[in-house]
């Protein structure tokens, strides 16, 4: 009954209008068990952030298909440092290049979903990630 | 422990928006260390104006507390919101959508919302509603809209829980029969017709408006087959000019009707202090969520006494048939206040922490 909830924002953060894999990500951490709060399409990093820290949530996933990741990520981890909220793991899905993958995870996110990735494989990632946060 | 949760008050009174987010989240985990913070900040509490707003799924309800949101603000108010969806019986998860008719609200100090799923209350509500509420009354938030999950027929907490309810209609769905049936229509201070844009709307208001007739103490003459009659009714008095619930009409996506609807709710609230119903449903309302209050801690407190083994023992006898669930009641409540005389007594505070036995269903 008092059992601790993990929350996730999914957002999708830029000008792309594919967000088929952010509602099937929805939907099975939905099944997973966790609490999912779904934002919709063209969110700022601003209106990312905002809602993060309102919905009090452990992790954000986004998901970003345009190419627009380098500069996306990179704005949210700032805001969210300087926001006092470091501790929310980010995690992002879509089609991210490797050589960017081994920046943005040097930058602070936790792990890169590409196409074709296992549902149940991302929510056992996220709630690894939050469990070593406890 | 009592420092921190003075601070936390502080912080909250202050308006710290992340203090306050963070404390929503203790409530919703019925994390003890919140209970202290809210019992700080509830002389601070009651200066808000508590809006409920239902309806059924996809009637509109999300859209519209977006609308009425801006029209707030651009009045000048502080708005808080909270956004309750359904936690999935099977999974206990949830997928929390509402936010996504809310992006206009995006970037405004003087906007707070908050997702929360039911996590298995079946009155439209979550346990941490009313806390959440609470909390944002305590933090200067002026109007609090609560919306409901999306509501059928009988989800009528939120009229306990709310100053002025809001009942949202969309065209097209059910006759005048569903309009006189008891339950959801029954709770509403204003109706909204959502989506007048659409065919039938003029329907959907037609029936609302023969239910508030048929409904009306009628003393007053009245036609049948063009002949003038007076109804007569022995032993009733005439109620006192009372509210009667206002029918309007909205397109919340190009914003019609939505300063119609904000002034409803206004002259609603003037009309409850003016009546002095406002002090008949303030205490009503925390009646209610004090019984709920109570009626938690007494089943914590009651499951704390019962040995899990003995509970899971008499739980399949009764699904095996063997014993009937009425003994089995009568049965558990002798155990518990055996345990009551002997054992150390548990209390609410106790029951929270992490050493309670799981609680069933």
């Amino acid at each position: 009954m008092s059992e601790r909830k993990i929350r996730v924002l999914i957002a999708k953060p830029g000008l792309d209008g594919h967000d088929r894999g952010a509602k099937v990500v929805a939907r099975a951490l939905r099944d997973a068990g966790m609490e999912v709060i779904y934002t919709g399409l063209r969110q700022t990093p601003e209106m990312i952030c905002e809602a993060a820290m309102q919905e009090d949530v452990d992790v954000i996933g986004l998901s970003i298909l345009s190419g627009a990741h380098m500069a996306q990520v990179p704005r949210l981890l700032e805001l969210l440092k300087s926001g006092g909220m470091a501790d929310v793991k980010v995690f992002l899905g879509g089609i991210v290049p490797d050589e960017d993958i081994r920046v943005l995870k040097q930058m602070g996110v936790q792990e890169v979903f590409g196409p074709g990735a296992n549902t149940k494989v991302i929510a056992e990632a996220i709630r690894q990630a939050v469990s070593s946060e406890r | 422990m009592v420092t921190e949760a003075s601070r936390l008050a502080e912080l909250v009174l202050e308006g710290d928006r992340r203090a306050l987010a963070r404390l929503i989240t203790r409530i919703e985990n019925e994390n003890p260390s919140a209970l202290p913070v809210m019992a700080a900040l509830y002389s601070r509490t009651g200066r808000g104006h508590i809006v409920g707003v239902t309806g059924a799924p996809g009637c509109g309800k999300s859209t519209l507390v977006n609308e009425l949101a801006k029209q707030l603000r651009r009045e000048g108010r502080m708005v808080g919101i909270v956004a309750v969806d359904p936690t999935s019986p099977f999974s206990g998860g949830a997928l929390l959508g509402d936010r996504i008719r809310m992006r206009d609200l995006a970037g405004d100090e003087g906007i707070f919302i908050r997702s929360m799923a039911s996590r298995g209350s079946l009155g439209g509500l979550a346990r941490a509603t009313g806390d959440a509420v609470k909390l944002l009354d305590a933090a200067g938030f002026e109007v609090i809209l609560v919306e409901t999950v999306g509501a059928g027929q009988a989800e009528v907490d939120i009229a306990k829980a709310s100053h002025t309810t809001l009942v949202i209609q969309a065209p097209g769905m059910g006759d005048d029969i569903q309009a006189i049936k008891a339950g959801i229509l029954e709770i509403a201070d204003i109706f909204v017709v959502n989506k007048a844009d659409l065919p039938g709307a003029e329907n959907t208001v037609r029936a609302l408006q023969m239910m508030q007739r048929l409904g009306r103490d009628n003393n007053g003459p009245y036609r049948h087959h063009g002949r003038l009659m007076r109804a007569n009714r022995v032993g009733q008095a005439a109620e006192p000019p009372g509210w009667e619930a206002p029918i309007l009409q909205t397109v919340s996506i190009s914003g019609e009707g939505i300063a119609e609807v904000v002034a409803a709710i206004q002259s609603h609230r003037a009309h409850l202090h003016q009546s002095g119903e406002f002090q008949i449903r303030e205490a009503a309302r925390i009646e209610a969520e004090f019984e709920s209050m109570l009626r938690d801690t007494l089943l914590n407190d009651l499951l704390a006494r019962i040995p899990t083994i003995e509970l899971d023992a008499i739980l399949s006898q009764v699904v095996a048939r063997e014993m009937d669930p009425y003994s089995a009641v009568d049965r558990i409540m002798t155990i518990a206040a055996a345990e009551g005389e002997t054992g150390p007594r548990p209390h609410r505070a106790h029951a929270l922490e992490a050493e309670k036995p799981e609680v069933r269903r």
